[in-house]
């Protein structure tokens, strides 16, 4: 090979090496390869040269070319890499947000504080195999009273503030006549809770004419009421996800015997004495027993054969300790203010 | 029924604390309300003696007095009080004591004289709640002594907030009893001394209703001193019970209510012709009350009449001619029983309710009258003295109450308490509660004591031995009891679920009173017949709702006036529609939503709420079935819905509910700014869902293919679908509208629909012939039925 091709050559690389530096974008880059490396470029026409030189000088300077060649598909590579880096570095740069800016669509709202309860209640009773029964809200006296061993007159009554609409329908006190609806139809075992409205004749600071139970009641061959104190132990220690101490205090139901009342320790204090517990340490939470023979009486279950339990739970009490809710009225004013904090 | 904790102790002194006392009887199932300290708390205060009385020389309202509050030591002292006399025992808080409230007395000069202390009203001290003077002691109070050692004054008020069932616990006596047996300890009722008839007076008494009263108990007492006054002592105890002290023979009869529970009565004799009788009332019969009314008697209300007229509601209340007046000398005590089923109800009936109706309802001893009179008139003598005649007893056995004897199974304790107790530890607490007890193959035969009505079967027993026993000491038992297992259908539609969809779409759930008012019923849904509660709470919670509306409604007004322009809310619950005879509650599921479609944001152009939002939502919810296409909206008109944007909601035939706009007079008169849309559903439409069924997945490719059609502008787009659909069954997949379009280019009345047709066949791959063959169809079906033009 002649002194003067390789100084072609070694120019040409020289060229292309600059101009493959200099190219801005993909593009150019495109372009240079083309013009030097292309069908027609300047390294291919160098090696259709080729045969044109004697015969001896032919690998040599085929050589150089192909050298040269490499080099150049190299550098152009190592330039395409370095913009394409580049070319990325700046779309990102111009695609930067403020991730600080709220996001769009719906919040959603929430369930109201007493139906959140209430489904904590059944869930949990659910899972312990119980099934959720339902009545009617407008009753009448039989189920709401008469078949409850509540007879006409009795005292407890006037416990009851009863809003009638005649002599025998009413709106239910008490979600206990479904008790009475379910046993008579259903042969023991039976096994339900039954949440609902009730109601009472009764407004001013502490009581709303309307409010919410859940009813719980078990009948079966051996139920006793070290079993009623078992499961509202684990109840109750459940719904307030601590260890309370519980105590059970005799009470009167015309439903039940024997009955009782269940204090938990004051949840607000943790039973050091405050205004919610009236600086006792309980708080009352819960009503129950065992189901009184006339009961089972009035809906055909031989009382020696069963016995069962009973209890009744006022929803929106349990939801004012929970949650640390000060007002009954609250719940039934349905202010978005006060709705939104349990969503 | 609340007394004194040291009146208790004299009964029965177990040794322990107050506190510990009060939790023994709640846990004994006499649930205490309250212990409050009897008196205000002070110190420094003693007996003393007004010696002397003088105007005080520089204002005419105080007087100058010396006062002896010890063996020689006289103090000077003003006071203001009207009725201080010279001769008055009184309490004088001295220099340096401390009355309620912190209030220090000092040496003082009230115009111009020194006073040394201060002579004290009741209220002064926390023994009233108000006083209109100083507080006159008893003649013998002992000078000097300290005024609250004097009175007992270091004691506690105990409120027991009793169960009905506890008739036995309205009386001191009972409370004993029962403190007794939970501390093992001794009652000891103060000695009962029979008084001697003095004179041979005997007034007659016929018993008429002898179920209804069959044991009258009465007793003259002549030439009483109308003067005498209520000893101090007494006076305190009534006042720790929450009673005020009247006069000697009324404060005697309350005494012993409290002191015994049984209900007494002193008549003025001269008001009594001949005897008395105790009969039902006669028709018409009329009953002079105290304060000058008549009232009307009922046939079925027991009476205590004399041979003339009826002078009280047995049991009840005493009337005009019953009571004892400033001069009466002669009196008639009474002691009677009336059995509990003839006295319940009955005040409850005239609007009446009193401490003896009280007792007599929840049951008061049988055996307890002639007691009960012999005890009062030994106090009742030792206070105004006089001649007692003998005790008159009219009784008919066969209808005193007698408590059953009852077989108690040892057996039947273990099973319903689920705790092994011991023979000795049941046979010890019956004893103990006054219970005769014979031993049975079984178990026991069991007698309560008279007065425990509240005894009358087997597990009323069980009831007190585990009440004694203590529920505390019950083990706390888990499990053999059998799990009812019933599963859910798959197909059943969950409500719970349904909420939380609309709570995800941003719903807040409401709990709305079931009763509104007569006028918003007649607003919102006039159509359906209403149920009205007969003693509503006000007229505004009158009526049952036959839509949940109303109350979300209520809400919104709630919370727009708070700020809140943005309301979506929700509320399930029952309605109460009355239909001929029948009242039907059907569980609703309601929405409502105004303001703006979605919360303000940045990037949104903000828009008011509209119909598809809250259809949007609603369908969310209908979906949930499985069932979407079984659904339909029908335009239709209600009469609280804009006329032009509400409908139906249907389910095949069967209408399921409404879907609308507020009509704007409604919104007007609500004064509720704003569209404002609403739903309501009835939930039982949704109870049948569809198990899913599965269907091949085509191999083959869909293809869409747009189509903008120009039609009448009423025409629905239900309809448009239909002929869409009945065209090309099977291979059309879906029908996507995503444009509708009027004005511009679009002839006025008409409008452009703008369709995506998704066509796909399950056995080949759609040519383009197949495809223009099937929109060429679609188009025709249009254009001949509907007589819609392709939009160029």
């Amino acid at each position: 090979m002649d002194s003067q091709s390789t100084l072609d050559i070694q120019k040409l690389v020289a060229d292309a090496e600059q101009q493959i530096v200099e190219a801005a974008s993909l593009a150019e880059l495109d372009d240079v390869r083309v013009r030097v490396l292309g069908k027609s470029g300047l390294l291919t026409a160098q090696l259709k040269q080729l045969g044109k030189l004697p015969k001896e000088e032919r690998p040599a300077a085929g050589q150089a070319i192909n050298k040269a060649k490499q080099s150049l598909q190299a550098r152009i590579e190592d330039q395409r890499r370095l913009l394409e880096a580049r070319q990325l570095q700046e779309r990102l740069a111009s695609e930067h947000i403020d991730v600080t800016l709220p996001g769009r669509g719906q919040r959603p709202g929430g369930l109201h504080p007493v139906t959140r309860t209430m489904e904590r209640i059944d869930r949990w009773f659910a899972n312990a195999g119980f099934m959720v029964k339902e009545g009617p809200e407008i009753e009448d006296d039989y189920h709401n009273f008469e078949a409850l061993n509540i007879p006409d007159h009795h005292p407890a009554r006037a416990m009851h503030d009863t809003f009638y609409f005649d002599a025998h329908l009413l709106l239910r006190t008490h979600t206990s006549p479904v008790q009475i609806r379910v046993m008579e139809h259903t042969p023991p075992p039976i096994k339900i809770i039954a949440p609902g409205r009730v109601y009472r004749c009764d407004s001013d600071l502490t009581h709303t004419p309307m409010f919410h139970q859940v009813e719980g009641l078990l009948v079966d061959e051996e139920v006793s009421f070290a079993d009623l104190k078992g499961v509202l132990y684990d109840f109750l220690q459940s719904f307030f996800e601590r260890d309370l101490r519980l105590r059970f205090r005799p009470s009167y139901f015309p439903f039940t015997e024997p009955s009782a009342e269940v204090d938990i320790e004051c949840v607000m204090c943790n039973g050091k004495g405050c205004r919610v517990c009236g600086n006792t340490g309980w708080l009352e939470v819960l009503g129950c027993g065992m189901v009184h023979p006339a009961v089972f009486r009035h809906v055909g279950i031989d009382t020696e054969k069963y016995t069962g339990y009973a209890f009744g739970m006022g929803v929106e009490r349990l939801t004012m300790l929970r949650y640390g809710i000060n007002d009954i009225r609250l719940f039934f004013e349905n202010d978005l203010r006060f709705l939104g904090q349990f969503a | 029924m609340k007394f004194s904790e040291a009146w208790l102790r004299e009964w029965v002194n177990p040794a322990v604390g107050t506190e510990a006392l009060a939790d023994q009887l709640s846990m004994a199932g006499l649930e205490v309300d309250s212990v409050t300290p009897v008196a205000g708390g002070f110190e420094g205060v003693v007996v003393g003696e007004v010696l002397s009385r003088e105007q005080h020389p520089n204002a005419d309202k105080l007087s100058l007095c010396m006062v002896a509050v010890g063996a020689g030591d006289h103090r000077q002292i003003i006071c203001g009080a009207p009725n201080v006399a010279a001769g008055m025992k009184v309490p004088v808080a001295l220099v340096g004591a401390r009355l309620p409230g912190d209030f220090k007395i000092k040496k003082a000069k009230l115009r111009g004289v020194e006073s040394q202390g201060m002579i004290c009203s009741a209220a002064e001290l926390g023994l009233a709640d108000s006083s209109d003077g100083i507080m006159p002691l008893a003649e013998d109070a002992p000078l000097g002594q300290d005024f609250r050692q004097y009175l007992d004054l270091d004691d506690w008020a105990i409120d027991l907030d009793l169960t009905p069932d506890r008739g036995d616990c309205l009386g001191l006596a009972g409370v004993a009893r029962e403190v007794g047996v939970i501390n093992r300890c001794q009652v000891t009722p103060p000695a009962l001394r029979p008084v001697a008839a003095v004179v041979e007076d005997r007034f007659p008494v016929e018993l008429d209703a002898p179920e209804a009263c069959p044991r009258y108990a009465c007793r003259i007492i002549r030439n009483t001193d109308p003067e005498a006054k209520t000893p101090l002592w007494m006076q305190e105890r009534l006042r720790r019970s929450g009673l005020r002290s009247i006069s000697p023979v009324v404060d005697v009869t309350n005494y012993i209510l409290l002191e015994l529970g049984q209900p007494m009565h002193g008549f003025d004799l001269r008001q009594l012709k001949d005897g008395i009788r105790v009969r039902m009332a006669s028709p018409d019969e009329k009953l002079l009350m105290l304060d000058g009314s008549e009232l009307s008697l009922r046939e079925d209300t027991l009476v205590i009449a004399d041979e003339e007229k009826v002078v009280a509601m047995a049991g009840i209340m005493g009337g005009e001619y019953s009571g004892v007046a400033p001069d009466t000398r002669d009196i008639l005590l009474e002691s009677a029983f009336f059995a509990p089923t003839e006295i319940i109800g009955k005040a409850r009936s005239y609007g009446m309710h009193t401490d003896a109706s009280h007792r007599f309802e929840r049951g008061v001893d049988p055996n307890l009258q002639v007691t009960a009179i012999e005890r009062a008139t030994e106090l009742l003598l030792d206070m105004v003295g006089g001649e007692p005649g003998p005790v008159v007893e009219a009784v008919s056995e066969k209808h005193i109450p007698q408590r059953p004897e009852i077989l108690l199974r040892r057996q039947r304790v273990h099973k319903l308490l689920g705790v092994e107790i011991g023979d000795d530890m049941i046979l010890d607490i019956l004893s103990r509660l006054d219970m005769q007890v014979i031993e049975d193959p079984e178990g026991w035969k069991v007698t309560a004591p008279s007065g425990r009505f509240d005894i009358e079967i087997e597990v009323d027993l069980i009831e007190e031995i585990g009440r004694i026993y203590g529920y505390t000491e019950i083990p706390t038992h888990r499990g053999a009891v059998a799990t009812v297992m019933q599963g859910e259908p798959e197909i059943a539609f969950s409500l719970q679920r349904a909420k939380e969809v609309l709570v995800d779409r941003g719903f807040h759930e409401a709990i709305t009173y079931s009763f509104i008012s007569r006028e918003m019923h007649d607003l919102m849904d006039p159509q359906h017949g209403t149920v009205e509660l007969s003693n509503p709470i006000s007229a505004d919670m009158s009526i049952m709702r036959t839509s949940l509306w109303p109350g979300l409604l209520q809400t919104a007004t709630h919370n727009q006036a708070r700020q809140q322009n943005r309301i979506k809310i929700f509320e399930s619950g029952l309605r109460f529609v009355k239909q001929d005879t029948e009242i039907k509650q059907e569980l609703m599921l309601s929405g409502l939503a105004t303001g703006s479609a979605a919360a303000e944001q940045w990037g949104k152009q903000p828009r008011a709420v509209d119909f598809y939002d809250l259809k949007g939502d609603l369908e969310a919810v209908l979906s949930l079935t499985g069932v979407s296409a079984e659904f339909g909206f029908q335009a239709a008109e209600h009469p609280s819905l804009h006329p032009g944007q509400s409908a139906k909601i249907m389910r095949g035939e069967a209408q399921l509910g409404w879907i609308g706009m507020l009509h704007p007079q409604i919104e007007q008169k609500l004064d509720l700014p704003g569209s404002l849309f609403l739903f309501e559903l009835r939930v039982d439409g949704l109870l049948e869902g569809r198990l899913p069924d599965f269907q091949a997945l085509s191999k083959f490719p869909s293809i869409r293919r747009d189509i903008a059609i120009v039609v009448d502008e009423g025409l629905e787009f239900s309809v448009v679908a239909d002929c869409i659909r009945r065209a090309a069954p099977k291979i059309l997949k879906e029908i996507v509208l995503f444009d509708v379009y009027t004005g511009g280019k679009i002839d006025s009345g008409l409008k452009s629909l703008a369709l995506g047709l998704i066509l796909q066949e399950t056995s080949h791959t759609l040519t383009d012939t197949d495809v223009e063959g099937i929109v060429e169809r679609i188009l025709q079906q249009l254009k001949n039925k509907l007589k819609a033009q392709l939009r160029d």
